[in-house]
């Protein structure tokens, strides 16, 4: 994609087919999701994915900030997806760039579509999403890590939301591209699922993806985000679950 | 609150309208209100194009002026689109810091002309690190009547297609030569209206709508960008059908951008 005028393409697959980090085309990387790690936060997730490390808080409903945006009918849901300074190679200004404010939008957008709104008028769901260590894949971790904070924080929702990349690389459509493959592929198709409908609310796509591969590339993402919602769900329940009456625990305290 | 009744209305009116597959303007569900694409309308631009869909309006200026290559491309040269929502365009678009609404139509039409490799960035390039051309595509909405990423798009498209290399005001050489463009991307944006989905949304049926797809497609049949945006959903079969219907509008708004 970004790789104008850039050095020799490395080898991106085995002779056994499999990719740079030992996976197979439809593999995840290794995805751990803690549910509930901050204090202070109505909910909040941490997600280890591959190298990614995301954390994200949300607080509310509460009142809007700034004031103006409130809406009389519904709640509306604001995100900040921000990537610390030192999250990458090379520094980073600090602060919102124009990537990160699109990618924003379009998070609260895809919450938004999943969240009963209605049911909290003139308030606001604030989403906060902070990229502490990226390595390719961050907004579909930052979209499954807020997924789980918001459940944590009990807001009514239609389902969770699992997301995932699939690329081409290689001329081979992949799941869930390590930072190698982002850098040197053809396309990334990032997107997120409603399980319960089988409709996606966030779906964006870079690069070069002949016609034909789209419905094997949109039927492998879907395939990934349905792996990675049962992930969601566990974590969710070991943070919840209740130990049978009359068994001992040490983590009740 | 009147005006907050009166969208009420007309968004319900306008998803009544869709159920039975019509629109308030009497479109198809799978039709464009009339495009048109006026190369250079703006003479001091190397390149300029205004974009008419329907009632919307979209100017596009291309400058192109010596620059310095990226240390990571030293062999390319530099690309930059943006897009502005002048507040002269909408009642609802106000001056200050890009909003991301703006941030959104500048990057999904960057990313198409970027993916597509519309230009050759490789040519751009004078002394290897040292000097390149930068392009700089900068859009102007002047009247968001809907549908405003297929309109910048369009644009964009127009104002490369025809825009020339400036090497004689910048002593680079004797002749001015047209700027090299070697692939052609257009977007072609969905709206879900109810189970409809139509393309081509005026500002209204954006309005009523429940979430917006944008597929940007080549020439040579590769999907080069997408963008779901707005709060919806979309089944990956809509996807699919939303892409073959990007395609077969693709072609006719290419011809149309490109002036042939």
């Amino acid at each position: 994609m970004g790789n104008v005028g850039a050095k020799e393409i490395p080898e991106l697959f085995g002779p056994d087919g499999l990719r740079t980090d030992g996976r197979r085309p439809d593999e995840l990387r290794p995805l751990k999701i803690t549910a509930g790690p901050l204090h202070q936060a109505d909910g909040s997730a941490f997600v280890e994915w591959g190298f990614n490390k995301v954390m994200a808080a949300v607080y509310g409903p509460r009142e809007v900030h700034p004031r103006h945006l409130q809406e009389n009918h519904k709640a509306i849901v604001q995100c900040r997806y921000n990537m610390a300074a030192f999250s990458v190679d090379e520094r980073k200004r600090p602060g919102l760039d124009r990537r990160s404010q699109e990618i924003s939008k379009v998070i609260a957008e895809a919450f938004e579509s999943v969240i009963f709104a209605e049911e909290y008028p003139r308030t606001s769901v604030d989403v906060y999403i902070e990229v502490l260590q990226a390595n390719a894949g961050t907004r579909c971790a930052g979209v499954v890590a807020a997924s789980v904070a918001l459940a944590d924080a009990g807001i009514p929702m239609v389902d969770l939301l699992p997301a995932v990349a699939v690329g081409k690389v290689g001329g081979k459509l992949v799941l869930d591209l390590n930072k190698l493959e982002d850098n040197f592929g053809e396309a990334d198709l990032p997107m997120a699922l409603v399980p319960q409908s089988g409709r996606l609310v966030l779906m964006q796509m870079e690069g070069h993806m002949h016609r034909d591969e789209l419905g094997q590339a949109l039927d492998m993402g879907v395939a990934g985000c349905r792996g990675i919602y049962e992930k969601m769900k566990a974590a969710l329940r070991d943070r919840y679950a209740v130990a049978p009456v009359g068994a001992s625990t040490g983590a009740a305290q | 609150m009147s005006d907050e009744v009166t969208a009420e209305i007309l968004s319900t009116h306008i998803l009544d309208l869709a159920r039975q597959g019509k629109r308030l303007d009497g479109r198809t569900p799978d039709e464009y209100r009339r495009v048109e694409v006026e190369p250079g309308f703006v003479v001091t631009a190397d390149g300029s194009a205004l974009a008419r869909i329907g009632d919307t309006t979209v100017l596009s200026g291309i400058k192109l002026e010596p620059g310095k290559p990226y240390p990571d491309t030293p062999n390319a040269g530099v690309l930059t689109t943006n897009a502005e929502l002048i507040p002269l365009s909408s009642p609802t678009f106000e001056p200050g810091p890009p909003h991301p609404r703006a941030i959104e139509v500048s990057r999904v039409v960057d990313r198409a002309i970027r993916a597509a490799e519309t230009i050759d960035l490789k040519k751009l390039c004078v002394t290897p690190g040292e000097k390149c051309w930068s392009c700089f595509v900068d859009i102007h909405v002047l009247d968001h009547s809907g549908n405003l990423i297929d309109a910048a798009s369009l644009a964009a498209l127009g104002a490369l297609t025809h825009a020339t290399l400036p090497q004689k005001r910048f002593g680079i050489a004797e002749h001015d030569i047209p700027l090299a463009v070697a692939h052609f991307p257009v977007e072609c944006t969905f709206t879900r209206l109810g189970e409809t989905i139509v393309v081509d949304a005026t500002f209204d049926e954006e309005k009523a709508g429940q979430g917006r797809v944008t597929i940007a497609t080549d020439e040579a049949g590769n999907i080069v960008a997408m963008q779901k945006g707005l709060i919806g959903a979309f089944s990956p079969e809509d996807v699919k059908e939303m892409a073959e219907r990007a395609f077969r509008h693709g072609d006719r708004l290419r011809a149309i951008a490109r002036g042939v």
